[in-house]
């Protein structure tokens, strides 16, 4: 037993990569379906966008790259089909350049799926380079800061936008982000206007924004895929109940090779501490 | 399996990243440096279009308005690092930059970060009243906050009760750590599930949506 | 004087100035607010011009050495091709600029990524360690959050989710929350140093 515990703490990375790859693709090519829990901070935000009066204004903040898209681009779209098909206007806008064509993408896709028209029902603003200055522009005049619209439209003559002048219009600020940046958002946004904050983050960033989920400062979170299947499941729901026809399902798709590459990790981890405490480093220490 | 070329090229080259994970290889090279000179040439424009030229430019040739020359004169004194004579002016945009955010940082870090989280810990919201369970986890989250701190304090050596104090910190240092690992596992396998959902569906056609 | 008095100058003035505006609510202190926000983004948009250039620089340089031509010529080409894409045919919904994003951009830089899926496999078999007690307790924490937060943990019993909910809102986010005190009092200090140029590195040699 010691001997095979031996060999397995030098076992090729290649093999270890190989279990992985069989680990994920056969749960994609059969799926089982296991079914999704709901966590507190997805069901704040989604009951939050919810309760919206129609025609309520909110800012999606595209600040993620395509290096995290699997796991966010699933949650812009889930919340832009819950916002849109519950007639709140979304306005797409971003502090990661990267992210432009990312955010460009989820509106066009989300606002043709549902039929909804590009500056009546929701509009994309495009990037600006710098952080603070954005988010504290937009607190003023969100017309200094984003004069035109991603395409070069002046926002006065988009409708959706005539009665838009900062915070004060805006029920909700969402930042998608693979990084810190939602704090961003928290530190200017919301601590110098009050503007409500919600964020979509990545799983590795999720640990850190519990804090600002306890003291109110977030109104809710998606966090990774989990959370993106999360928000997935009861925007299904709610479509179901509104009698319209269920929209692609990605993230949901990705929860059952997520839960058997878990459990290969796992299987890692305890192995590759048996063989580490069966050699003879492992058994001295 | 899928018949757009667009999809063969995004298919193909997602192969060329993958073949990394056997070695080394000139396909991943290949691929590594065209994915620098796309990423430059989609920022160029971006910055161009959503940065320079609503930002700067239409103010002065569109409304006329000459102040709009002073932050142009800044940027672009950026330039003024290709010139090895006069590249410390590069100094002069970078200062107006800095200054500005490390002004803006101070309220809004003391305001968000440390008032608004101090506030939490200390003064425990009323639904942590509402049942026992409640109740302790919100001692526990002071004692942790407050055990924490005194570990990253180091000012002082670490002996009697900071000491005490700090090995309770580790302890809850440990566990938070755990925490962003555990959920970093998943974000890692995200993204590869991801690539795969791309593969293994738009391009092959085996998984139907 | 140019090289340095004036910059510490500039970014005294604008660092007391910004930080003091918050407070006085006085209408020439909003006006000069607005007006500095709205050149920020303007000034920050053309820090572009540095970044490209000095890649440009770097990969020129090795072409006309003889070094890595093939792929120093790749990223000068692409870059050159995406930029006049964009500049000639625009950056819509249906350009070939959006195009060339989503089908070369988006494929690399999400792939590039994936890769480390394999990477933390293989560190998980070799790297973590339970040595000591504090490396138990962080794999502890890891394998309850990990198996709470996928769907089959919840399958198994809906009290390990709720476990693992548990550890994120309470001791981790205590734990969260000292290093974000602790962050926050350093940005602080750190902007309190720059403004009065006490923290010079960033004039560089």
């Amino acid at each position: 037993m010691r001997d095979f515990l031996l060999k397995l703490g030098n076992i090729d990375r290649r093999v270890i990569y190989g279990i992985i790859a069989i680990g994920v693709i056969i749960p994609l090519l059969r799926p089982i379906g296991l079914p999704e829990n709901i966590t507190p901070p997805v069901k704040h935000l989604y009951d939050y966008i919810d309760s919206l009066p129609k025609g309520s204004v909110i800012i999606l903040s595209i600040d993620y790259d395509a290096t995290v898209l699997p796991e966010v681009h699933p949650m812009v779209l889930a919340v832009l089909r819950h916002a849109m098909v519950r007639g709140i206007k979304p306005i797409g806008l971003g502090l990661n350049p990267a992210g432009t064509g990312l955010g460009l993408d989820a509106f066009s896709k989300v606002g043709k799926e549902l039929g909804k028209k590009y500056g009546i029902d929701f509009v994309y603003l495009g990037f600006k380079p710098n952080v603070s200055a954005t988010i504290l522009g937009l607190g003023e005049d969100i017309r200094k800061v984003f004069p035109t619209d991603y395409f070069g439209t002046p926002i006065d003559s988009i409708p959706m936008l005539k009665n838009v002048r900062n915070y004060n219009d805006i029920a909700l600020t969402i930042s998608f982000s693979g990084s810190s940046l939602p704090e961003n958002w928290i530190m200017y946004a919301n601590a110098r206007y009050g503007e409500k904050i919600a964020c979509g983050v990545t799983a590795v960033m999720a640990a850190d924004f519990y804090p600002y989920l306890q003291t109110g400062q977030l109104i809710g979170m998606i966090a990774g895929l989990k959370g993106a299947a999360e928000y997935e499941t009861l925007v299904n729901r709610l479509f179901r109940r509104l009698g319209l026809k269920k929209p692609s399902v990605i993230a949901i798709r990705g929860m059952d090779a997520n839960s058997l590459a878990h459990v290969l990790i796992m299987i890692f981890i305890i192995l590759g501490n048996l063989a580490y405490f069966s050699s003879k480093r492992g058994r001295k220490e | 399996m899928s018949h757009d070329p667009w999809v063969w090229i995004s298919a193909i080259l997602s192969l060329f990243i993958f073949s990394f994970l056997y070695r080394d290889n000139p396909f991943y090279k290949f691929a590594e440096h065209l994915l620098v000179g796309v990423s430059a040439g989609y920022y160029l424009n971006i910055y161009w279009y959503n940065g320079i030229y609503p930002n700067i430019v239409s103010h002065i040739i569109k409304e006329h308005n000459l102040l709009y020359i002073v932050p142009l004169f800044l940027g672009l004194l950026y330039f003024a690092i290709f010139i090895p004579k006069f590249s410390y002016f590069i100094r002069w945009p970078i200062a107006f930059l800095l200054g500005t955010a490390s002004g803006f940082a101070i309220p809004a870090a003391f305001q968000a970060r440390i008032m608004e989280q101090a506030k939490g810990t200390i003064l425990f919201s009323p639904s942590s009243y509402n049942s026992p369970l409640a109740f302790i986890n919100a001692v526990l989250i002071f004692i942790g906050v407050l055990t924490v701190l005194s570990y990253f304090f180091f000012s002082k050596e670490h002996k009697g009760g900071l000491k005490i104090s700090s090995k309770i910190g580790i302890i809850f240092l440990m566990i938070g750590f755990g925490a962003s690992f555990g959920y970093t596992v998943m974000a890692r396998v995200s993204l590869l599930i991801g690539r795969l959902q791309f593969l293994l569906g738009t391009w092959l056609g085996l998984i139907k949506y | 004087m140019l090289q340095r008095t004036i910059p510490l100058v500039i970014v005294f003035v604008m660092g007391i100035l910004t930080t003091l505006q918050f407070y006085i609510p006085h209408p020439i202190s909003q006006e000069f607010y607005r007006t500095t926000i709205d050149w920020m983004n303007g000034i920050s948009s053309m820090a572009i011009i540095l970044a490209i250039g000095s890649l440009i620089k770097h990969h020129w340089t090795k072409v006309s050495r003889g070094q890595n031509v093939v792929y120093s010529t790749t990223t000068l080409v692409s870059l050159a091709f995406m930029a006049l894409i964009g500049f000639i045919g625009g950056i819509g919904q249906h350009s070939l600029f959006q195009k060339l994003f989503e089908n070369v951009q988006i494929p690399l830089q999400a792939t590039m990524f994936s890769l480390l899926a394999f990477f933390m496999a293989s560190a998980a078999y070799r790297a973590f360690r339970a040595k000591t007690f504090e490396a138990t307790l962080l794999l502890l924490a890891a394998f309850i959050v990990m198996i709470g937060m996928i769907p089959l943990g919840y399958y198994i019993s809906p009290g390990i989710s709720q476990f693992s909910q548990w550890i994120l809102d309470v001791p981790n986010m205590a734990a969260k929350r000292g290093i974000m005190i602790g962050v926050g009092l350093g940005m602080i200090s750190t902007s309190l140093k720059i403004i009065l140029g006490i923290e010079r590195n960033w004039l560089g040699g």
